[in-house]
């Protein structure tokens, strides 16, 4: 832009090296680090899992030699950096900006400086967890060992050492970079569709980011200010969340929740999206009732946001309160069945091929709705009287974020391989990853629905013996599941070793979105003359 | 420690004849036996659910079966362009407003149940500590003792990280009402068998009820996420004969009364006999 432009077509602002990422503003380059990220850290993530895996394999002290406070720092590590620094960079970050403006027939993102920083914000943030573990947390021992609700009085008097304050700055940065994300999405969407791009013309996946940053960016300040409070409350006397000084740890919970509904919703919504495009690719059919598909994640979003309380049914809340949130939060199950016989219907009828996409695709599908019924079991305040704080939980938001979420991102990673890095994958070795994922990831989850109705509470480094039968196999579903992270990685340089060209569009005619009228990968700068939409 | 310890195994004693022992089980795939009748509506109501869910999961899972199959590219080499049925789209609305409507109206009644609290025969008072819970008796002249996990040496033939060296003694067939509170972070008291989980929470008395319809030793576990050791803080009641907790609350009078003129509270020495393990 600044330079003298040789070239009278297009101006290449193209730099190359570490300046064409560190300085990029392109919404590809940008993207691919957000996955290079979600990448890296999903591996932290989950070998932290797997170390809490090995650790409940059976009773008695394990791998942790008795380190306590180390499970629940494992707890609280795996849980924050899958949400923010996984499945919200994978999902928003990474494949958002890759074909939000592809799909909409935009140039690049509307703001390609903030996208920038929006992106060099979460390194940052992530080294503050990371840090966070090595600095005292509790007298004596060092990490946050809060949970990922950080709860005061534990995050508060419990734990006076500066780790908690990392972890709070770490918050604060991730939901800078989230909430500078959101306002750039939403401004592309609503101000860069190609002509003839309407709202209801737009791919299910640009709606459901759409919807999703609507949702960051309504309730991330919630949580910016709950936190804010929670540090001022640890370092500068005041007494927000501390009956002594008149405060109430109760209103942390409330105003964490109402943050942490919509941002669970968050995780979920785009993968909603994702199995929209690719269940329709491999049909080869439209997807099956579009505006109500698009319309059921603007109600999922909006109810979203009136449901927190069901987080919180024995903390001591009014009998007709918990009634109030029993009947909002079955509320969610209905435009939640929409979209699952939607996207049966759309399969219905069509010429179904089972590519590695589709399989991740229809794992997701029947695996979120029994995610999904077990939710409307606990969204009943009297019997969540029995399930709340174990394992059943555990178990059902497994279900919808472990083999939800990240089945959608998988499908995803399938589905766009080609288009994004020009080459294709291997179908057998993406084959392969999908079912050791999916006996893996079953295995580790199935069994604790049984521990959770037993009683066994969450959170728990140790468990009396009985409890030790469907840990054993939980915890070989885990090693199980690691594997497959193995294949994945080795299914991935397998592609770029091989350098097999795509081609455009891989997938024929199902693929109708943009994207696929692009070369593979497309060009630095694509739609410098604007498609239009018939 | 001792003087407690006494007094557990007196409550060991005189819940001996009755062998009903609450505590998980085995490779156990549901929820614990109900001992009061709101347990019972629990494992009513969660079988209900169960058959029901599985019914919806068997039903999503016969659709897709059925499609992959019958709509493989192999069978069905040209897709239809059906993209609309506003009957089918109105019938996939408004039958799961139905089934919710009839999940509905049992959880309001077991809601209700629950949380509009009888009239109280007995009150106790629990109080969550970063280990181990305290209990109070304002009916029986309000002495207070605490409850502390027993590790392996001393928990005799309890199971472990259930045993505690004291416990919640309670009369069956009384209508009890808990009290619950926390000293310094968040804890939750707990007792499946009783189908109640209460946060303790600093600052605030939460209250939830229990009418024990059997004798015996049931076991809890707390609840929330409460720091280093909250995985071994469990909450032993013993459920006794009236006449037998009379006897009892006789007995405790004194023994509590003893320590509380010590004015240390046992636990404090006793934690640290258990972190050095």
């Amino acid at each position: 832009m600044a330079h003298d432009t040789t070239s009278s077509e297009h101006h290449e602002d193209h730099p190359t090296g570490w300046k064409r990422y560190l300085y990029s503003t392109n919404h590809k380059d940008i993207g691919t680090m957000y996955l290079i990220f979600a990448i890296i850290a999903g591996i932290i993530g989950g070998a932290m899992s797997v170390v809490m895996r090995m650790e409940l394999q059976s009773p008695g002290d394990g791998i942790l030699g008795g380190d306590y406070h180390l499970y629940n720092v494992l707890v609280t590590g795996h849980g924050l950096i899958m949400i923010f620094f996984m499945v919200m960079p994978a999902m928003i970050g990474g494949f958002g900006n890759w074909f939000v403006p592809l799909m909409i027939g935009a140039p690049d993102m509307a703001f390609p400086r903030m996208n920038n920083i929006s992106f060099w914000l979460l390194p940052v943030a992530f080294a503050l967890l990371l840090i966070s573990i090595f600095v005292e947390g509790p007298p004596g021992n060092n990490g946050v060992g809060g949970g990922w609700t950080i709860y005061p009085p534990l995050s508060t008097s419990g734990q006076p050492g500066p780790a908690m304050d990392y972890a709070i700055f770490s918050m604060h940065v991730a939901g800078i970079s989230s909430i500078l994300g959101a306002i750039n999405f939403i401004t592309t969407i609503f101000n860069m569709r190609a002509p003839g791009m309407t709202m209801h013309k737009m791919p299910l996946f640009v709606w459901s980011i759409l919807v999703t940053v609507f949702l960051l960016l309504l309730s991330l300040p919630v949580f910016a200010g709950a936190i804010t409070m929670l540090l001022t409350d640890r370092n500068f006397g005041t007494t927000f969340f501390d009956p002594a000084g008149g405060g109430d740890p109760i209103l942390y919970q409330h105003l964490f929740w109402f943050f942490a509904h919509p941002e669970v919703y968050i995780l979920i919504l785009p993968g909603f999206g994702i199995i929209s495009q690719v269940v329709s690719t491999f049909a080869r059919k439209p997807v099956f009732g579009y505006l109500g598909m698009a319309y059921a994640m603007v109600a999922i979003g909006g109810v979203g946001f009136i449901v927190w309380a069901h987080h919180m049914y024995t903390v001591g809340l009014s009998v007709d309160t918990q009634a109030y949130f029993v009947a909002a939060t079955m509320v969610i199950a209905v435009p939640t069945g929409i979209k699952i016989f939607s996207w049966i219907a759309t399969m219905w009828g069509g010429s179904i091929e089972f590519k590695t996409p589709m399989l991740w695709a229809l794992g997701f599908i029947f695996l979120f709705t029994l995610g999904g019924v077990t939710g409307v079991m606990l969204a009943n305040a009297g019997v969540d009287r029995a399930y709340h704080d174990t394992y059943f939980v555990v178990a059902h938001f497994h279900y919808v974020l472990s083999l939800g979420a990240v089945f959608a991102i998988f499908a995803a990673w399938y589905y766009w391989f080609g288009k994004m890095f020009g080459y294709t994958y291997s179908e057998f070795i993406g084959k392969l990853h999908f079912w050791i994922t999916f006996i893996g990831v079953n295995l580790i989850f199935f069994p604790q629905h049984f521990l959770g109705l037993a009683g066994m509470p969450r959170r728990y480094v140790d468990y009396p013996e009985a409890f030790a039968g469907w840990n054993y196999w939980s915890s070989i579903g885990s090693y199980i599941a690691a594997f497959g992270v193995l294949v994945f990685l080795i299914g991935v340089v397998h592609a770029f070793a091989r350098r097999q060209p795509a081609g455009d569009n891989p997938w024929g005619e199902g693929a109708t979105t943009l994207e696929w009228t692009l070369s593979s990968p497309p060009p630095f700068h694509q739609f410098s003359d604007l498609p239009r939409i018939k | 420690m001792f003087r407690s310890a006494l007094i557990g195994g007196m409550v060991t004693l005189l819940s001996s004849a009755a062998a009903f022992a609450n505590q998980p089980r085995d490779w156990q795939l549901g929820l614990q036996d109900p001992a009061t009748d709101n347990m019972s509506f629990i494992v009513q109501f969660n079988d209900f659910l169960l058959i029901l869910m599985t019914a919806i999961c068997v039903f999503v899972l016969g659709l897709m079966l059925y499609v992959m199959v019958r709509f493989r590219a192999g069978r069905n080499p040209t897709p239809s362009k059906t993209s609309h049925n506003t009957l089918v789209e109105v019938i996939w609305t408004v039958l799961p407003i139905l089934i919710l409507v009839v999940i509905a109206i049992p959880s309001f009644r077991l809601l209700y149940m629950q949380r509009v609290i009888p009239e109280a025969e007995l009150t106790v008072k629990a109080v969550g500590y970063q280990w181990y819970w305290g209990y109070e008796y304002p009916d029986n002249g309000d002495f207070a003792f605490d409850s502390l996990m027993l590790d392996d040496e001393a928990r005799g033939d309890q199971p472990r990280l259930l045993a505690t060296d004291t416990a919640l003694v309670v009369p069956v067939g009384t209508i009890v009402r808990v009290v619950v509170t926390a000293a310094d972070v968040l804890h939750a008291f707990a007792v499946p068998a009783f189908g109640i989980k209460i946060d303790a929470v600093p600052g605030r008395l939460n209250e939830t009820w229990f009418k024990a319809e059997k004798t015996g030793t049931f076991y809890g576990q707390c609840s929330e996420l409460c720091g280093i050791r909250h995985a071994f803080m469990p909450i032993r009641v013993e459920v006794v004969e009236k006449d037998a907790f009379a006897a009892w609350v006789e007995q405790a009078k004194e023994e509590y009364a003893a320590l509380d003129a010590q004015s240390n509270r046992v636990a404090a020495s006793a934690i640290n006999v258990l972190s050095k393990n």
